[in-house]
């Protein structure tokens, strides 16, 4: 039996709206920071989703891609976190706000 | 030799580049020298290998274009860079490469010892470059690069020593005036240069002449004449715009001899002579040339009568003989103006470079007042100044007097009378004054060592004092100074004899008039000029004028060397007279009153503190403290919250989104 492709487009939408959420109203960094690979993840659910449903495997392609770089980017990002801890002794993204006039 | 002429152009720019880029590193001043005369003295050779070649050709074929390459093409102006040869260009060309090559040499000895003596070299060929191309050029755009090129180098040249102070102010400011008052001069040239690409189409000298020669709208002309006049008169000092050339004396004296003499200041005649068939169809602007010319004649004259500077009294002499040169333009006697050119050339870089022997001798003095006696130290110069003041004073059968003789034999025979008499008053100033300089300085009691200031005898005082150092005897300057001023004598003598008039040389005529003749046929044409005046009454004129020349001369004598106390009787009882005089009519006074204080005051008072100041500084201040003000207010949105960030940015893309699903 076939799932029809609009389930699985109804978990992503969900998933990347729970992602924007969490992104805008966590205050700890690394919650902030899961939420965004929780994002990243309902794109790539999308992704296949629309490759198996074309029959067309461009879109498993990107997947692969959109991991790599996600790869990347949590190792920027955790390092990031980690420097961050290091000198202000927080992780709450509230009190990190000197990126100001 | 024709076909060879861009070289006379190429190899003068070939020595300024050479001791332009390489010259402070040469620092030998033989090898600069050798190579800033040597380029000249082959381009001399060139240019009469040239001569030679089209003196064999038959009158027709005397004109050949040497085309180099296509200079401008744009909107259907075409402009090639091509070079004339013809009979006018020729003798113009023989002059500055000729005269030019005599004054290099003597610069090598008056250089001698300068710091900067590679740049003046370099200076020079590059000033022969750009006259060259002034000369040769057979376009109006060509000649308009050598026209703003000699006033680049005529600039540079007056502050050479641009740390020396001059009268007043510096060298500097001289070289600035300079340049300044040409420019106007220059402008009223390139407003001609417009009109006559407007009316004729073309910038090109034949096709310009070819068809001004049957267009017949005499306001046009008169329009164009007018504005091309205006230029020349910024560049040969004439009334209104020659205040620039006594203070060009700034310059070393070769420079004076070279530019401010034989050369570029003739530039103006040469474009008169060479645009004579649009002068010649406007009539009311050939009275005007001839009027300015016999009024600037007499007028610098008058003022070199009293002038104690020796550069001076050779600088308002040559404003006079300029002014010789534009009366002979004025009546039509384009020839005999030329002529004038050529012997002028001779003479009057004789006397400066006299001068420049003389100052060098006397170490830097440059007051007459302080010299005297001098004819038994300075043998050389001693003799070839004389003759180039009988030459100038029109005494036959020196040059002088062929030249001069023509022009006002012309200026009574297509002018009037009065235009005569205004130019042999003129020729008794020009006697009188050069023999007042030649006994001053040669005659009478050494004067140099007496320490003491000299009797005021004008209002000025003079900032320069007798050396008090030195002690030694003047002397005799170098051999590569005083054999040029051989050379330049022996021309100064028998350059005239190429222009013997009709009525003494026989069946052969005026050889320099018909060599001139094919050049200036179209304009005579139209001008149709043919007195009827008989041999008796030119050969009349003729005697008189040498007569006035003689009794000027003896007066002079007279007064400077046999009772001194004459003359200070003179400038006592004629007070007035003589401090208008002394102080040159007041025309600085006059053009600082009426146009540079207004202009300096407007540019102070108004375009710096109101148009600068408050409106050009205060659109800009405004607009920055505007843009402060607002970011005053726009900046608290960056409260440095990333997520407050990322939920703008989900806003704005949620609304891109919106934009773009329901459009």
């Amino acid at each position: 039996m076939k799932i029809p492709i609009e389930y699985f487009l109804v978990l992503s939408a969900f998933m990347f709206v729970t992602g924007v959420v969490g992104v805008l109203t966590r205050r700890n960094a690394i919650v902030v920071f899961m939420c965004i690979e929780l994002m990243l993840n309902s794109a790539n659910l999308s992704l296949i989703a629309f490759s198996s449903y074309y029959g067309n495997s461009v879109g498993q392609l990107f997947v692969f891609f959109v991991m790599t770089v996600a790869a990347a980017e949590a190792s920027i990002g955790l390092a990031i976190i980690i420097a961050l801890f290091r000198n202000k002794m927080t992780l709450n993204i509230d009190e990190v706000n000197i990126l100001k006039w | 030799m024709i076909n060879l002429i861009y070289l006379t152009v190429a190899l003068p720019l070939l020595g300024f580049l050479i001791n332009g880029f390489f010259g402070n590193k040469i620092k030998n001043e033989k090898v600069i020298g050798a190579i800033g005369s040597g380029v000249i003295g082959l381009s001399f050779l060139i240019a009469l290998g040239a001569f030679v070649e089209t003196l064999q050709l038959p009158v027709e074929e005397r004109k050949n274009i040497v085309n180099l390459f296509t200079w401008l093409d744009v909107a259907g102006i075409k402009i090639n860079f091509a070079y004339q040869v013809d009979q006018l260009s020729l003798v113009m060309s023989l002059i500055v490469t000729g005269v030019g090559f005599i004054i290099h040499i003597y610069s090598i000895g008056y250089m001698h010892g300068d710091k900067s003596f590679w740049r003046f070299f370099a200076y020079l060929n590059l000033f022969i470059f750009a006259m060259m191309n002034l000369i040769l050029g057979d376009n109006f755009v060509v000649l308009f690069l050598g026209w703003e090129g000699v006033g680049l180098c005529s600039y540079l040249l007056i502050g050479f020593w641009y740390d020396r102070k001059f009268e007043k102010s510096t060298t500097a400011d001289a070289a600035k005036k300079a340049f300044i008052v040409n420019r106007i001069g220059d402008f009223g040239f390139l407003l001609g240069m417009f009109l006559i690409y407007l009316t004729f189409g073309s910038l090109n000298f034949n096709e310009v002449f070819s068809r001004a020669s049957i267009y017949s709208n005499e306001f046009i002309f008169s329009l164009i004449a007018l504005f091309l006049f205006i230029g020349a008169t910024g560049k040969s000092a004439q009334i209104p715009l020659f205040v620039w050339l006594p203070d060009a004396m700034a310059g070393p004296t070769p420079v004076s001899a070279l530019i401010h003499a034989a050369t570029m200041v003739t530039a103006g005649v040469y474009m008169v002579a060479r645009c004579s068939i649009i002068f010649a169809s406007a009539p009311d602007i050939m009275m005007l040339v001839a009027v300015i010319g016999a009024f600037t004649a007499i007028f610098a004259a008058s003022i070199g009568l009293v002038q104690n500077d020796i550069k001076k009294v050779l600088a308002y002499s040559t404003i006079s003989q300029l002014g010789y040169m534009f009366l002979a333009m004025g009546v039509g006697a384009f020839s005999a103006g030329i002529f004038h050119v050529m012997t002028h050339a001779f003479f009057k870089a004789l006397l400066f470079l006299g001068a420049g022997s003389i100052i060098h001798a006397m170490h830097e003095q440059q007051d007459i007042r302080f010299y005297g006696g001098l004819k038994k130290y300075m043998p050389a110069t001693f003799k070839t100044f004389l003759i180039a003041a009988l030459a100038i004073s029109g005494i036959p059968p020196l040059s002088g007097f062929f030249s001069k003789d023509e022009i006002l034999w012309y200026s009574f025979a297509n002018g009037s009378i009065v235009l005569w008499i205004v130019g042999v008053v003129t020729s008794m100033m020009t006697a009188f004054y050069m023999f007042r300089l030649y006994f001053l300085t040669f005659e009478g009691k050494e004067r140099f060592n007496l320490h003491k200031e000299p009797q005021q005898r004008g209002k000025k005082a003079e900032p320069e004092a007798v050396d008090t150092h030195h002690s030694t005897l003047p002397h005799e300057s170098p051999k590569l100074m005083t054999i040029p001023l051989i050379v330049l004598a022996a021309l100064s003598i028998v350059g005239g004899f190429i222009g013997i008039p009709a009525i003494f040389s026989g069946e052969h005529g005026n050889l320099f008039h018909n060599w001139l003749e094919p050049v200036f046929k179209n304009a005579n044409n139209k001008l149709n000029y043919y007195g009827t005046h008989t041999h008796f009454e030119e050969i009349l004129l003729m005697a008189l004028s040498v007569i006035f020349a003689v009794s000027a001369i003896l007066l002079a004598r007279y007064i400077y060397l046999k009772k001194p106390s004459i003359a200070d009787n003179i400038a006592g009882k004629f007070k007035g007279l003589y401090n208008v005089l002394w102080n040159k009519y007041y025309v600085d006074e006059i053009y600082d009153a009426t146009v540079v204080n207004p202009i300096v005051k407007t540019s102070d008072k108004f375009l710096w503190r109101i148009n600068d100041n408050k409106i050009i500084d205060g659109v800009v201040n405004g607009t920055a403290s505007v843009i402060g003000l607002a970011s005053g207010y726009f900046r608290k949105v960056q409260n440095g919250v990333a997520q407050f960030y990322a939920f703008i940015m989900i806003i704005g893309i949620a609304a891109a989104l919106f934009w773009l699903i329901l459009r």
